[in-house]
């Protein structure tokens, strides 16, 4: 599990003027399933790019067990990629599809009709095999390119955002076969795709990526726990993010009030932001909270009601299964342990 | 009686669009030589017609340019296609009406530079310099039916082959090829109708004893009254008008099917 089947040294991508991708240094272990997460134009999608050989990047090396690989084109690299609107070949059937990379390696024919019959069995498309492209629905259609690309035994399976174009209910599904298969299969699978809970339900390891910068990389549990910057709380979950100061080590001060924390090292009276989530914020009596504030509105989302309140300078997103009804004033709590601080960064959406 | 008038206009203008060509077919089939009388039904000139040598040797030079033209430009303009719609946006618009403009270009005026051009380079006239104009005038006609194609591609597709370990070669003929075909059989049908039916450019570009069927047709008008012109003129008449209905049903069909995927993929 330790080995590096697959590295990014030093990765720089320059399309023209634009910087595509800064200084990206990026390993992926023997059968993890990795997802490179982040908003469009984040660079992502470049990085699989450049593992599946599509493009060169300007500085850095691409290696592959140990060995570089950066000038290799595509159809020499024992990577294969799911294209996002599939690129299925329109005009050959199902089994032509999936028994294309078999036929250029010679394999021979009744071991292809073997293999192709076997993967459409895996992919839940059996009796398939004669039907054309384009009278498959888009979720079948998914499951064709899939097969298409596994049916080689690549080491690395490189998918990006497969599952955009599938409405939700599908989409939800193919998650869980996606995972099941990668398990099974024992194939690295490196996943590009913006939607943060896919990329938590999913992955052994999320990367967090923007501006063409990895944010952060680390399990999801990780990530959604300890975001290291301000970019990757918001972008994971909601989050609370306060303008705050940190007094001295394990003490912070934000809301005209002093909270214990659990971090050090910022320095004494140091401006920082303070990150805290929708969940972790307990209602309490008027009396009992440290912060006060009054219920604005409230939604139900199903699991939790969804409620905003109003305290002296910040407006809370607060997660709760009890509701507060709109307009009462309330007591709002917090512990040590979910107190998140971080230095003064940029954020997402500025 | 407006559904009536609004048919009989329609009629009307069919009746002046195509009352020459139907006149020239009835006459083709009457036995007196005179042109205004009718003399009975017959299709003696239709059999003079492939006793005529000089006809058959325009015919013989007629299809044998207009299957190596139509094949050459079909390969040119293929590749020409391609390479434009790799092109950037800016130089590929550029490109494109520039190949785009000898299909504007009157004949007369691509005709005489052609010979002008022929004279300058010092090449003797004859068959040479007529396919030479044949695949000139003909090559945008296949870049034109050809584009369309490689538009509606889908760009990932090439890289798709290559990723399952086809050469870029393997790729190019097996995925590619296939995807544009009909633009290409399109564009290449194009091309022959067009050889077939050019009389000005290949009356410029044609040397002593190289004449194609409308060059034949030309000179014996001149030469006086013959219902042989009527019963050749008749057949290419019917050859061109079955080579066009064969296009445009393969585009009309290509544009169909285009809906149909675009509605399948909403």
């Amino acid at each position: 599990m330790d080995e590096k089947l697959l590295e990014l040294v030093d990765v720089s991508k320059k399309f023209d003027i634009t910087e595509a991708l800064k200084d990206i240094n990026l390993y992926i272990r023997r059968n993890e399933f990795v997802t490179l997460l982040g908003p469009s134009g984040c660079g992502k999608t470049t990085i699989l790019r450049i593992i599946g050989g599509f493009e060169q990047p300007t500085t850095g090396k691409v290696l592959f067990e140990g060995q570089d690989i950066t000038s290799l084109p595509p159809y020499k690299r024992k990577v294969n990629t799911v294209f996002q609107r599939y690129a299925l070949f329109p005009h050959m059937d199902v089994f032509e599809n999936i028994a294309f990379g078999l036929n250029i390696k010679k394999i021979p024919n009744d071991e292809i009709e073997k293999k192709v019959k076997k993967m459409l069995e895996l992919v839940n498309l059996s009796g398939y095999e004669e039907r054309t492209i384009d009278s498959l629905s888009g979720g079948q259609q998914q499951r064709v390119a899939i097969a298409r690309a596994l049916v080689n035994e690549p080491d690395v399976l490189l998918l990006d955002e497969p599952l955009a174009a599938l409405d939700l209910k599908l989409r939800k599904g193919m998650q869980i076969e996606l995972k099941n298969m990668q398990q099974s299969l024992g194939i690295t699978f490196v996943y590009v795709t913006h939607d943060q809970e896919e990329a938590l339900t999913m992955s052994d390891t999320v990367v967090v990526m923007n501006d063409g910068v990895i944010q952060q990389i680390g399990s999801p549990e990780d990530i959604y726990n300890e975001p290291r910057n301000v970019f990757v709380a918001d972008f994971i979950g909601e989050s609370n993010i306060l303008d705050g100061i940190m007094i001295k080590d394990y003490l912070v001060e934000f809301g005209g009030q002093k909270f214990n924390c659990v971090d050090k090292g910022f320095g004494e009276n140091r401006p920082v932001d303070v990150v805290i989530r929708p969940e972790d914020v307990k209602i309490v009596g008027e009396e009992d909270g440290m912060l006060t504030g009054r219920v604005k509105s409230v939604i139900f989302k199903g699991v939790h009601y969804e409620m905003l309140v109003e305290s002296q300078d910040y407006t809370w997103m607060i997660h709760s299964t009890l509701m507060e009804p709109v307009g009462k004033m309330i007591g709002l709590n917090i512990l040590p342990d979910d107190i998140h601080i971080m230095a003064k960064g940029r954020r997402s959406h500025e | 009686m407006r559904k009536f008038l609004r048919r009989f206009y329609v009629f009307l203008i069919f009746l002046f669009l195509y009352a020459p060509i139907f006149v020239l077919m009835a006459y083709s089939f009457n036995s007196s030589r005179s042109r205004g009388a009718w003399g009975g039904f017959t299709l003696k000139w239709y059999r003079e017609l492939f006793r005529d040598r000089e006809i058959l040797t325009s015919l013989k030079y007629t299809i044998i340019i207009a299957i190596l033209s139509a094949v050459i430009s079909t390969i040119l303009g293929t590749a020409a296609a391609i390479g434009i719609s790799h092109m950037r946006k800016v130089p590929r618009s550029l490109v494109m009406n520039i190949s785009y403009l000898p299909v504007l270009n009157p004949d007369i005026i691509t005709g005489v530079s052609l010979m002008i051009l022929f004279i300058f380079a010092n090449i003797n006239f004859g068959f040479k310099t007529m396919l030479i104009a044949h695949i000139t005038f003909n090559t945008p006609y296949v870049i034109l039916s050809v584009m369309p194609k490689l538009k509606q591609l889908d760009t990932h597709i090439y890289e798709a082959a290559l990723d399952l370990g086809a050469t870029p070669s393997y790729a190019f003929w097996k995925v590619i090829i296939p995807q544009i075909m009909p633009g290409i059989v399109t564009g290449c049908l194009l091309a022959f109708t067009l050889s077939i039916d050019d009389f000005v450019i290949s009356f410029f570009t044609t040397g002593v004893g190289v004449s194609n069927l409308s060059i034949t047709v030309f000179s014996m008008a001149r030469r006086g009254v013959n219902p042989k012109i009527n019963a050749l003129s008749t057949l290419m008449f019917l050859s061109v008008l079955i080579l066009l209905i064969i296009v445009n049903v393969r585009m009309s069909r290509d544009i169909k099917a285009k809906k149909q995927r675009e509605a399948t993929l909403i």
